[in-house]
């Protein structure tokens, strides 16, 4: 296999006594779209920005296309950046924006404007070029900040949270529209975010991050059905965590079932009952567990015979949909 | 009705400030415009209409040599400080890591204004002076054999002492707005490729603007309107609009003092406005 396009060898921060980042391997394949995911704090941000050139790192090597790049300036690196507040420059058009880059790459003027004008056309933005940032909505600002990182055509284009100033609505719609100009452009996108629904949606490649180390880095349909440690299945959502005997295991909650015959499984007590539209939560308390379990039923299955809070139940699930975890 | 009711309380809770302004503002000013066009004689001024004290400003060749004089201060008072101000300012903003340096430095820039500016000025006067600190030093260094005689009682000492009276209005505006610029502007700078000095060029300097036409507001208005520095620093030597004025007040002719005020205060205005017309400050305020 070829080497990695994008690769970090135990790349380390540390913050005057705090290790913000601590001995992180990751490799990344040309043309991937890569999540890096985890809670606030857990180094994700200040990884993708050592990778940018903004953050100087405490030791190991950032290595791009063949390329040692750890200590170089970032726009030596082939490396662009997008970042959370999107920092447009206030005082200069959209289509200056856009052109900034090249302008500082000494391209001369008509030339860097076609380009400029291309790359807004691209991301649907060409009847606004003469505007400033100020009069753009917040979806328009987020996709000039795109264009502006893109018209270098980078090696690897980072994103730190490129979503999380929108609103919810508008957010679904821009990270499908990112991962379309992703496939079209071919250019390796690193996307830092603190939302699992994101990561999944957009990834070809997860990686969940808990205090400065990298916990998982697979694809996104293993990170959901096969999470290697307990952090991982709670981090990513509709998982349930269970000691069974001498081992952890992770059960997705739309694989559990419920019954009120007691038969074999774990008993419990229903303390809610959440409705979702097609599906329901039913969350139930073990006798000898402190986190509630939760079991997402359809909502014909749920109807069909509805529960109560106060409920005695028995959970139920199939052996092959148990992950054991890792220690 | 109820828009009424809203109105009135609005009305009534800028009232005390429309009467401090209409009494210390508005009134006095309109007094000296109506005093401008009083006569006087050698030991009395009295109610007239007449334009002779206007028409002798303009018809005076005193009149535009002092003027110039004053703009020629103001300017290159302006240069100094702005260039110092915006030094300073960006030292402050972008290179003090810590708020709790930032603050302090910031503080040791006050420390000289818990003085009068009287005593800041004549402090210069035994440094600069024909056997002051600076002719002294530079003697004993072997750097000059006569005192130099231009370092106190002349434009440069003019030109010294408003530099240190007013650099720190310009400071305090433009670290003030240097410190609203977004730091990440300045992370996709140099993400996009900009140097440190395009950064600075492109960036800082733009996004300093309001800070530094504010600064030019109080440095021009402080500088056109001062009759003291100009007086005690060039020794009597150099006239200033701000000095005729007081010579005319210590001479009685208090119209002709009024229509020289009246003159100064329209050409500040003038020149404030056409500053304004440039940069755009409310967001500042």
């Amino acid at each position: 296999m070829a080497a990695p396009h994008l690769e970090l060898v135990n790349v380390s921060k540390q913050y005057a006594d705090t290790p913000a980042v601590r001995g992180v391997n990751l490799g990344v394949n040309e043309g991937a779209y890569v999540c890096i995911l985890g809670p606030s704090g857990c180094g994700k941000s200040t990884l993708l920005r050592m990778v940018a050139g903004h953050e100087t790192v405490s030791d190991g090597d950032i290595v791009l296309a063949g390329q040692n790049i750890t200590t170089l300036n970032p726009a030596q690196r082939g490396t662009a950046m997008m970042f959370q507040s999107y920092a447009l420059f206030p005082h200069l058009s959209v289509r200056d924006n856009v052109a900034f880059p090249l302008r500082m790459r000494g391209v001369d003027q008509a030339d860097r404007l076609t380009q400029a004008d291309d790359m807004l056309e691209r991301v649907q933005l060409g009847s606004l070029s003469n505007r400033f940032p100020a009069q753009l909505s917040g979806g328009q600002q987020q996709r000039v900040a795109l264009a502006r990182a893109m018209i270098t055509t980078p090696r690897v284009l980072l994103l730190d949270e490129p979503l999380s100033a929108l609103d919810p609505f508008l957010r679904v719609q821009i990270r499908s529209e990112l991962r379309q100009l992703q496939r079209d452009l071919g250019i390796t996108f690193v996307h830092v975010t603190h939302s699992q629904d994101e990561a999944l949606a957009l990834a070809d490649q997860v990686v969940v991050m808990n205090d400065g180390e990298i916990q998982q880095s697979s694809t996104a349909f293993d990170v959901f059905n096969k999470p290697r440690s307990e952090f991982v299945a709670k981090f990513i959502g509709g998982h349930n965590v269970l000691s069974l005997g001498d081992r952890r295991v992770s059960i997705r909650s739309d694989r559990m079932s419920i019954s009120r015959q007691a038969r074999d499984g774990l008993f419990a007590t229903v303390v809610d009952i959440e409705f979702q539209g097609a599906s329901v939560l039913v969350k139930s308390q073990l006798d000898d567990d402190v986190d509630a379990v939760v079991v997402q039923l359809s909502d014909e299955r749920f109807f069909d015979q509805p529960l109560v809070v106060g409920e005695s139940v028995c959970l139920m699930w199939r052996e092959e949909d148990a992950h054991t975890l890792a220690a | 009705m109820r828009d009424f009711a809203v109105n009135r309380t609005s009305g009534l809770l800028v009232l005390p400030l429309v009467c401090v302004l209409a009494l210390f503002l508005v009134v006095p000013i309109c007094l000296i415009l109506v005093v401008s066009f009083w006569d006087y004689n050698e030991w009395n001024f009295f109610p007239a209409f007449i334009f002779d004290n206007y028409a002798y400003i303009f018809t005076s060749p005193v009149t535009w040599a002092t003027y110039l004089r004053t703009l020629q201060y103001t300017v290159i008072t302006w240069v100094f400080c702005t260039a110092i101000g915006f030094t300073v300012a960006y030292f402050l903003a972008f290179h003090v890591r810590s708020q709790t340096w930032q603050i302090a430095l910031f503080l040791l820039c006050t420390i000289p204004f818990w003085n009068s500016n009287i005593i800041r000025m004549i402090s210069w006067i035994p440094f600069l002076g024909r056997n002051g600190i600076a002719n002294s030093v530079l003697l004993d260094a072997g750097l000059i054999d006569v005192p130099l005689e231009w370092l106190l009682f002349s434009d440069f000492a003019v030109i010294l002492a408003f530099v240190h009276l007013y650099t720190l209005f310009m400071v305090v505006p433009v670290f003030n707005t240097m410190m609203r610029i977004d730091r990440s502007l300045i992370e996709a700078a140099r993400d996009a490729g900009a140097s440190g000095w395009q950064t600075l060029v492109h960036f800082v300097l733009p996004l300093s603007k309001p800070g530094l036409m504010i600064g030019s507001i109080f440095i021009v208005t402080l500088v056109m309107g001062d009759f003291i520095t100009v007086r005690f620093m060039s020794g009597g030597q150099s006239a200033s609009v701000g000095r005729v004025i007081a010579n005319e007040i210590a001479l009685l002719q208090y119209p002709a003092a009024a229509a020289n005020a009246v003159i100064l205060l329209a050409t500040v205005l003038l020149i404030v406005s056409v500053m304004l017309r440039y940069v755009d400050i409310r967001k500042e305020l």
